[in-house]
């Protein structure tokens, strides 16, 4: 069934065309990355699925409901959690707060003036830690931790808000390769086990071959190739505009080694 | 001269607390609080302040009130907020143990202390605050102001101008309760000077911060006959200046309230323009009565500075305070209040009466025209103006005052 | 009206424009690169007057030459320029690495220790200065006389922005300039000197302010209200053009000289609030001035200033606050007067408490906090001498008064963010702070209304004062609860990160618009009891200096703390309490505790009283 639907988005900024009449569809279940060289429109497609950025044209349904143009707040009410490419934590939260947060902001109860916020849910939000591998430091305060294991906490908040779909802005940037392989494999196990869409953008191919159950290559605004990791991989166009031989080459090892 | 002052109660407690004692058989000083923006307002403040001094010292060397006791003045700054000034009376009331209170510059500041005492059922003499309201419509039992108002010195000008054929005005004045009175005062006053006058144009730009060219410009433009000023301070400098250049006063008949003030007429040097018709305090002019010339030789003597308009004040309040105290003969306020009605003083300029109906003190002020002498301005061709004939008719007291 | 009086006022209206801009070039440039709201601008402007009247005589008597006359002004520049180096070098450099409101704190007690040397050097009688020579004359414009000096002054503006122009982009200090403006981060990693760079700036800053204040002095006599009479013109003028821009700030300032000219001539008390105006209307439709940029999100995340995670109080944290309540409660026991000064502690206790509810917890810096305080002191006061009602309903309207127009004026506030947020909050304050004061037959202007007094059950000192810790000590309990609830948890969130708030589903604008209320509400519930406490109200209650009072009191006491606000009112009201009957230089003592404590506790004291405790603020 098709969760996430974006039909022809087109964004203009200035003269430049950032994106030209994108179109694809995601399903419960599926990984579906977005790849392509910067400045290729990854981020800004992914702003306007997120509802950081208004379209210009096109539109975007979630579970056939129009969401075009929504504010992100409205967006995550839908059920989308996000991560962003530099992770957007609650720097003077604990680990903990920052999920008790999440969780807080998803049962509506942010206008609470009396209630005491420290105590509201713990358990729920440790078990969310527990699932990110990150319990064990759920008191320490968020700005102390690596930069991974912050990538971790962003994604236990945005699990808090129970997304049928993530959308995850270059989820692994900025960390050290065990680090990314570590946190794709979460990633991948809670969409598959909970039925989780997941839309990312990566420049890690590594990442990217090893998980996505689709790609779409994204050059200048413009959808060039999409379908499996061994079609993309096999598209002459790609190899040309792209990944080159070194790419293809990074790709099937990648492969291989996920899947044993 | 700028002097830093620390108060007695810095200096002088250890001093003081053995004199106190019961061993000196020598009565204990009337305590007299006064507060004032010394800070703030201290080109005005401060001499007022130093005659103060003066005159209380004067009169300790002389035997003191109420047969022999000294008096004693607590001053202190009114941080120019009637937030802080009705917490620093609450100060003198309280720990000081003065026995009333006076001072206070401006107006806002002088009715919140009013109040205060209203409140407290304690005198408040407010010597400086200009304002109408304190002795109208927001006047009550315990205050009393000693300064000519804002409109006994408005009528003093008008009075001035009686019969001249300066048909067209316009009114220039800081946009501010004082202003913005003296400005109605003028309105109201001027058809009974000359009948067929009009106002043709009025500025209010806010204190301190004239656009002096806009102002003048905007003036210049309505083509008056004569001009009512209210600026004062650093405004009225800038504002004098730039009509001098321009020529706004050229051909124009000019009355402005208190330019004749030594105050302000000092740093107007020798931009000061000729022939303006102001109120102010030609000291060095004023011959009757000799007591006046004592005043204007000790004080010079004591600071090594001329006097201010400030200063007088502050020496005639002193003179009042102690006809009050020897006429009462107690410090219980309702008593001095009561002795206050119609009191009599002869000050250093001649009798000033506390008129019971509405608590104005008939002190003067004198009438001239503004001059330059050398590099200073001066005024001539001076009068005395007492304020005796310019307090507002008894029927609008009647009809402002609230009843008691 | 006439072409050649339309004309002429125009060229008044650019002379004034000119002088405005020298000012503000000088603000917005150290703004850019320093960061520090910089309220010592306008003391520098005031010597720079102070000086040249001291000092342009001098030359004179030589010769009365326009050169000798030119030459004692830009010394008086470069003099002034070498006190903001002095500045700088003293008192700047130590503070760099503390929160940035807290140097605008340290610059605070600047003005007020400029403000009292002024007068202990030059003295209470403003000095005008000699007029320029060769320029002391009319000329006629068509039929209008117009000085000569002004004609030279419309020159000075654009002379002083083609040099600093030429400066920016032809020498590498000026180069520097832009680059830390545009970056402040990319200067540290080029390795520059900062601190060079820093001083540098803070010379340039402070000789454009002295060059304005010199070049006044042929027009105004230099007096020592000066200061404040330019600083928020000046701030009007770098914000509408936006912070940092310094063409931004030319065309600010020749709007706003030309909106003065001819807004007299239509409206004659307009000047009172002309400039609030205009920045209200420019903010509203353009966040960022009109030449300004969205400050640049930081690259890396960083702590924000202000409350970080607030636990419940320690054993040690109890004590303290149960003694401290203790003593307020036992203040009847010394004498009626400190019961006076403890009801006005815990009134500026509330009214900074809810303050820090914006700037600490929620990272909403108000500079018009007064406002909401003043306006429930009116809702309060006219209540009671209008419509004659007594105390008990006029207390439960202050707050809402004070609510609802923090409700109203806050819709637009949220909008913002940073130093433009909060020059919008001191644009809204004054144009209330204008309305009453010149709304005479409602507000009785700024003569105030008197009367205000508490019911006769209450009328006591004592009694008064047990209901004002009631009423304080309950609202700041409550406050506290909600810094520690949901709602106060997701303000601080939305400091943290608007777009990680946003995109857990919060709406951070109408959150930190109902926190904007919130606190709005809780300082007019104190404005309302500072009314009866002084039985009359004025329009200062809304004013300006008030609302620095209430910014120094959450800073004093450390805007990271939850009660230190608290801390911060008592220790800033006994301060200026203990100093003023002490000596007509109060504020010079003011200023020197201030800056005392910014170099003594440079996370107030609250941070203080936590590294005594040796735990993490």
């Amino acid at each position: 069934m098709t969760l996430l639907a974006a039909e022809g988005l087109t964004k203009r900024f200035g003269g430049v065309l950032a994106a030209k009449d994108v179109t694809f569809a995601l399903n419960a279940g599926e990984m579906l990355a977005i790849i392509g060289p910067n400045g290729a429109g990854k981020s800004t497609t992914f702003n306007m699925v997120g509802g950081q950025l208004k379209p210009d044209g096109g539109r975007v349904t979630l579970a056939g409901q129009e969401v075009t143009g929504m504010p992100p707040r409205e967006v995550c009410r839908l059920g989308v959690g996000r991560t962003f490419q530099v992770a957007q934590t609650f720097l003077s939260f604990t680990v903990l707060g920052n999920v008790q947060m999440a969780l807080i902001a998803h049962h509506g109860q942010t206008r609470k003036l009396l209630a005491d916020a420290a105590a509201m849910h713990r358990d729920a939000a440790l078990a969310l830690l527990d699932r990110v591998g990150m319990a064990a430091q759920a008191d320490r305060p968020v700005g102390e931790l690596a930069y991974g294991d912050v990538k971790r906490v962003e994604l236990a908040i945005a699990l808090a808000a129970a997304p049928r779909l993530l959308l995850m802005d270059e989820p692994t940037a900025g960390m050290a390769p065990a680090e990314r392989a570590a946190l794709m494999a979460l990633v991948a196990g809670i969409a598959r086990s909970e039925g989780i869409g997941v839309l990312f953008t990566e420049h890690d191919m590594d990442a990217v071959f090893a998980h996505a159950d689709r790609i779409l290559v994204l050059v200048r605004g413009e959808i060039i190739a999409r379908g499996t990791p061994e079609e993309v991989r096999a598209d002459p166009e790609v190899q040309r505009v792209y990944l080159g031989h070194s790419g293809t080459r990074a790709a099937a090892r990648a492969r291989r080694a996920a899947h044993g | 001269m700028p002097r830093f002052t620390v108060s007695r109660r810095a200096l002088g407690a250890l001093a003081v607390a053995p004199l106190a004692s019961p061993a000196f058989a020598q009565p204990a000083p009337i305590r007299i609080g006064e507060l004032n923006s010394y800070s703030r307002m201290a080109a005005f403040a401060v001499p007022y302040r130093n005659a103060m001094q003066l005159a209380q010292d004067a009169i300790n060397a002389a035997g003191g009130v109420m047969g022999g006791r000294r008096i004693e003045f607590v001053f202190r700054d009114d941080g120019s907020t009637p937030g802080d000034a009705v917490r620093v009376a609450e100060e003198l009331l309280t720990r000081e143990n003065v026995s009333f209170l006076a001072g206070t510059f401006l107006s806002n500041v002088g009715l919140a202390v009013a109040d205060f005492a209203n409140q407290r059922k304690r005198l408040f003499l407010a010597t400086e605050p200009l304002t109408d309201a304190i002795t109208m419509a927001q006047g009550n039992r315990y205050t009393w102001r000693v300064r000519p108002s804002t409109y006994m010195q408005t009528r003093m000008l008008v009075e001035a101008i009686r019969g001249r054929s300066v048909k067209r005005w316009a009114i220039v004045a800081p946009n501010y309760e004082y202003g913005q009175s003296a400005a109605a005062n003028f309105k109201r006053l001027l058809p009974s000077a000359i009948p067929d006058a009009e106002i043709v144009a009025e500025q209010f730009p806010a204190l301190g911060r004239v656009d002096a060219g806009a102002t003048v410009g905007a003036l210049a433009q309505s083509r008056p006959d004569g001009i009512f000023n209210v600026l004062f301070g650093p405004d009225l400098t800038a504002f004098v200046r730039e009509g001098n250049t321009r020529g706004l006063f050229e051909r124009r008949t000019v009355v402005s309230l208190l330019t004749g003030e030594p105050e302000y007429l000092i740093p107007l040097g020798e931009e000061t323009p000729e022939g303006w018709i102001v109120t102010g305090y030609p000291w060095e002019q004023i011959e009757a009565p000799p007591a006046h010339k004592a005043f204007i030789d000790a004080y010079r003597a004591r600071f090594n500075d001329t006097p201010r308009k400030g200063s007088l004040l502050g020496y005639v309040t002193v003179q009042i305070i102690a006809t009050l105290l020897n006429k009462a003969n107690t410090l219980e306020t309702e008593a001095l209040v009561d002795a206050l009605a119609d009191l009599r003083t002869d000050s250093i300029v001649g009798p000033v009466v506390m008129r019971g109906l509405d608590h104005q003190g008939t002190l003067g002020t004198w009438v001239g025209e503004t001059t330059l002498r050398g590099r200073q301005g001066a005024m001539k061709n001076i009068r005395y103006a007492d304020g005796a004939n310019y307090l507002f008719p008894e029927a609008e007291v009647l009809a402002a005052r609230p009843r008691a | 009206m006439e072409w050649s009086f339309l004309l002429v006022q125009a060229l008044s209206g650019l002379a004034s424009a000119s002088s405005l801009f020298v000012i503000a070039s000088g603000l917005t440039i150290v703004f850019g690169v320093t960061r520090i709201v910089n309220f010592a601008h306008g003391s520098f402007y005031m010597l720079g007057a102070y000086i040249a009247v001291t000092i342009v005589p001098w030359l004179l008597e030589f010769d009365r030459s326009p050169t000798l006359f030119f030459a004692g002004v830009l010394a008086s520049a470069l003099a002034v320029g070498a006190l903001g180096v002095v500045m700088e070098v003293l008192l700047l450099r130590r503070i760099y690495r503390v929160p940035e409101l807290f140097q605008l704190l340290a610059t605070f007690g600047v003005v007020l220790i400029v403000q009292d040397l002024v007068l202990l050097v030059w003295g209470p009688v403003d000095i005008p200065g000699p007029r320029a020579p060769g320029l002391r004359h009319g000329v006629y414009i068509l039929d209008q006389r117009f000085p000569a000096y002004e004609l030279f002054l419309i020159f000075v503006g654009p002379a002083v922005l083609a040099l600093l122009w030429l400066l920016m982009h032809r020498t590498r200090f000026g180069v520097l300039i832009r680059a830390a403006t545009q970056d402040r981060e990319m200067v540290g990693a080029l390795g520059v000197n900062q601190a060079m760079l820093f001083t540098g700036t803070l010379f340039l800053g402070a000789a454009l302010a002295g060059l304005g204040g010199a070049l006044q002095i042929p027009r105004v006599s230099a007096s020592a209200q000066m200061d404040l009479s330019i600083i928020t013109e000046a701030f009007v003028v770098t914000v509408i053009g936006g912070m940092g821009s310094v063409p931004g700030a030319f065309v600010a300032a020749l709007l706003i000289g030309l909106l003065q000219a001819f807004g007299v001539l239509v409206f004659p008390k307009i000047t009172l609030v002309l400039v609030f105006l205009l920045m209200a209307a420019v903010l509203v439709v353009k966040p960022w001035g009109l030449f300004g940029k969205p400050e640049a999100a930081a690259g890396r995340a960083v702590l924000p200033e202000g409350i970080l995670d607030p636990r419940p109080l320690d054993l040690a944290g109890k004590v303290l606050a149960g003694v401290a309540l203790l003593a307020l409660l036992a203040l009847p026991l010394v004498d009626a007067y400190a019961v006076k000064v403890g009801t006005e502690v815990l009134v500026l206790a509330l009214a900074a408490f809810s303050l820090n509810f914006l700037v600490g917890n929620g990272g909403i810096v108000s500079f018009g906090h007064a406002a909401y305080f003043g306006l429930g002191a009116y809702g309060a006061g006219l209540l009671v001498t209008k419509t004659g009602l007594p105390m008990e309903p006029a207390l439960v309207a202050a707050p809402i008064v004070g609510g609802a127009f923090a409700a109203l004026f806050g819709f637009f506030v949220v909008r913002l963010s940073g130093i433009y947020l909060a020059m919008l909050t001191l644009a809204f304050a004054q144009i209330a702070y204008a309305v009453v004061f010149q709304w005479v037959e409602v507000t009785g202007g700024d003569n105030g209304l008197v009367s205000v007094w508490p019911s006769r059950w209450a009328a006591s000192r004592e009694v008064y004062h047990y209901l004002t810790a009631a009423l304080t000590v309950a609202a700041i309990i409550f406050l506290r609860r909600v810094i520690h609830a949901p709602f106060g948890a997701t303000l601080r969130a939305a400091r943290d990160s608007a777009q990680r708030a946003d995109a857990i589903g919060v709406d951070v604008r109408t959150h930190r618009w109902l926190g904007f209320t919130l606190a709005g509400a809780a300082a007019g519930l104190a404005g309302g009891l500072y009314a009866f406490s002084k039985g009359s109200i004025d329009p200062t209650l809304l004013g300006i200096p008030l609302s620095v009072d209430f910014l120094s009191m959450i800073l004093l006491g450390g805007i990271q703390s939850v009660l230190g606000p608290v801390a911060g009112a008592a220790a800033f009201h006994a301060v200026k309490d203990f100093f003023m009957p002490l000596t007509d230089h109060w504020r010079l003592f003011l200023g020197l505790s201030i800056i005392a404590m910014v170099l003594i506790f440079p996370r107030g004291l609250a941070g203080a009283w936590a590294s005594l405790r040796r735990r993490p603020a």
